[in-house]
């Protein structure tokens, strides 16, 4: 049955701020999809964000929604999580927003291993303030604060959240909505801190410093740097080199998620005050 | 434990922090998110053995600003939340208390003041986070906050900040100093009928017709919580009634307005504050927190030798109890402001007098509080000067 895109959106929040081309609409379609692929309630959902282009998307879900300050999106996702284990929380959010001001937040949140699902929409560059480059602007790369080409070397954010501790780490790009799709239900039906990273195009900021300042060009450039993971097994370092994997690329089911652990923790005081108690009457 | 002396005795020998987290558990305190810094830690130690024991939540984040995110997000969920700090952290957790007044969102913070600027004196006594606390963070919000003296006090004072919170739907702030916070006094546990217990407005209409912001209900809007079947938005842009952003001039000035209305309008429900044999005085005395004990026996010293001193203690420092100083200033010859501090309070004091009359401070920094002696002096020389 195909979606109906429109029950999961405030229609009268519509037509969206972003730039026409943008593709953060990609990713909200994606995540919508994904949260009607596993039939969760909207009551049930809250979705968190930073700063940025990106952290408007909650805005226009309806659902339970949080836009909260620059980098500080998985905080805040974190205590209603806590508050609230047998909800589902989302976190959207950009490049800059998550890995630079939201850095610790975002290393913490891996090792915890907290039940959140953080999609971070990668596209090399902080938008809303003008196109300074970010911590994944490539080496080279032309910005509002590089205007001698980028010297600061990139994160590889996958790396980054498995080496951190996150269950659950999967990268697509706009050119593929079914696979980001895809990989943003594995990632909300994992139970664990889960890392979707969306690589996506700002023409208008990065594109148009960089000689692709047409959507099409810049998901074309994208599309030509992605190699899915299968393919990527059969390929020399050499053919490798300036390609980004797609896929998912971690998965690891058995390491405990925080909220159950915290869960535990409360019956193992609560029994032993109980038999204290008990020896005691 | 603590508490089985309690079952015993009825009396407990507790330091205020100790104090500060049982208080916040029987305001009822569910979720607290901290991170490490002196003098404030035993908080958290006592939430972390206490919490899990009745069903609550304690989860030390990593850093200050977190812990601040974490209890904003567990206040939306529905939760009484708190996180408790020092200087250094009270500034970093500047940022997002801006938040929880911009989006009116319910909690309490506590920062145990020690000396500063910066690192400043970790295990020493201070009290010059006083004007951060009303405009630390940027923008205009209205403050509350206690700075309470005695024991009892903290563990009172503690849960008015939970239902004053809850009441205005504002982040409140529990000023302590490092001495109230590791001086161990006898407290009685005050029973439950001593202190009421406030919680939020939720709201009376359906979800359909519900606005997190709507001043139909008066200044403090219900407030609905999460998962609830309300599903509204929360941002920290200028938002209207619906919860969405606005650059609407007229919309944010109004905004803006009852923001600040929703407390200033209580402003003397809000400002608690003792008076010391002020009925007769010629010399008032304006001071706050642990300063305040030092004032009240000078008080007592000036009387002996015959000098008409008084004070009037502020355990409501923000709002500032305007009122009771221009009253005060009417009566009076003179004010003397105690404070560990290089003058903070005593700038509000000469605000609210407005009186061209002497209105000097007895200052201490370096950690050490001021001594009854150091205050009598100085009521002696403006005795002479104000005679």
């Amino acid at each position: 049955m195909p979606v109906n895109y429109l029950y999961y959106l405030r229609a009268d929040k519509l037509p969206h701020m972003w730039c026409p081309g943008c593709g953060i609409g990609i990713v909200v379609k994606s995540m919508i999809g994904a949260i009607d692929d596993l039939k969760w309630d909207k009551d049930d959902i809250a979705v968190v964000s930073g700063i940025g282009c990106t952290s408007r998307a909650p805005g226009y879900m309806d659902m339970n929604t949080l836009h909260t300050t620059h980098g500080r999106a998985l905080t805040f996702a974190t205590g209603v999580k806590l508050a609230r284990p047998d909800k589902h929380v989302i976190v959207i959010s950009g490049d800059g927003d998550a890995t630079a001001i939201g850095g610790n937040h975002f290393i913490h949140a891996c090792r915890r291993n907290i039940d959140i699902t953080l999609i971070i929409v990668n596209n090399n560059i902080y938008g809303m303030t003008g196109g300074q480059f970010s911590p994944t602007t490539p080496y080279g790369a032309k910005a509002a604060t590089t205007p001698h080409g980028n010297i600061d070397p990139a994160f590889d954010l996958g790396q980054l959240a498995i080496g951190a501790g996150a269950s659950y780490v999967a990268r697509g790009s706009v050119d593929n909505g079914r696979m980001m799709q895809r990989f943003i239900r594995d990632g909300m039906a994992h139970r664990g801190f889960s890392v979707i990273e969306m690589l996506s195009n700002c023409h208008t900021q990065f594109g148009r410093r960089n000689k692709m300042s047409d959507p099409i060009a810049m998901v074309e450039w994208i599309a030509g740097q992605v190699v899915p993971k299968s393919k990527a097994a059969k390929m020399s370092a050499e053919e490798l080199k300036g390609k980004i994997i797609t896929g998912e690329l971690h998965r690891n089911e058995e390491r405990p998620e925080y909220t159950d652990e915290y869960a535990k923790l409360t019956q193992r005081v609560q029994a032993k005050m109980k038999a204290h108690a008990g020896a005691h009457a | 434990m603590a508490s089985d002396i309690a079952e015993k005795t009825d009396i407990v020998f507790w330091q205020g922090n100790e104090i500060v987290a049982e208080a916040a558990i029987a305001a009822g305190c569910r979720f607290y998110a901290g991170y490490p810094i002196t003098p404030s830690s035993e908080i958290a130690a006592v939430m972390a053995e206490r919490l899990p024991e009745i069903g609550g939540v304690f989860v030390q984040m990593e850093d200050e600003i977190a812990s601040m995110g974490a209890i904003i997000g567990a206040s939306l969920s529905g939760m009484k939340t708190m996180t408790a700090t020092s200087g250094p952290g009270f500034s970093l957790k500047l940022e997002n208390i801006g938040y929880a007044c911009m989006a009116e969102v319910p909690c309490v913070i506590v920062n145990v003041m020690r000396g500063g600027p910066s690192t400043g004196l970790p295990t020493a006594l201070a009290q010059a986070d006083v004007m951060q606390a009303r405009w630390g963070t940027h923008g205009d919000h209205p403050t509350i906050a206690l700075a309470p003296a005695y024991h009892r006090e903290i563990y009172l004072s503690t849960i008015k900040c939970f239902n004053l919170a809850e009441k205005y739907r504002v982040p409140v702030i529990l000023l302590l100093d490092e001495v109230l916070a590791h001086m161990s006094e006898g407290l009685r546990i005050p029973d439950p009928s001593e202190y009421e217990i406030w919680d939020r407005v939720k709201p009376s209409v359906p979800p359909e017709k519900y606005f997190p912001f709507d001043s139909a209900f008066g200044d403090v809007p219900p407030m609905a919580n999460y998962f609830e079947g309300y599903r509204f938005h929360v941002t920290g842009l200028n938002h209207t009634k619906t919860g969405f952003p606005t650059t609407n001039p007229e919309i944010c000035q109004q905004e803006e307005e009852r923001m600040i209305r929703k407390v200033m309008k209580d402003v003397e429900l809000l400002t608690d504050c003792e008076e010391y044999r002020l009925e007769d005085a010629d010399i008032a005395l304006f001071s706050f927190g642990t300063s305040a004990r030092g004032a009240r026996v000078a008080v007592d010293d000036a009387r002996k030798l015959g000098i008409k001193a008084g004070l009037l203690r502020a355990i409501t420092l923000w709002p500032f109890p305007d009122h009771k100083i221009h009253a005060l200033a009417q009566q009076v010859k003179a004010f003397i402001v105690p404070e560990v501090n290089l003058g903070q309070m005593i700038l509000e004091v000469e605000r609210a007098a407005h009186k061209d009359m002497p209105i000097v401070g007895v200052n201490r920094v370096g950690g050490v509080p001021i001594a009854p002696y150091e205050i009598l002096d100085k009521i002696k020389e403006i005795s002479e000067y104000a005679r």
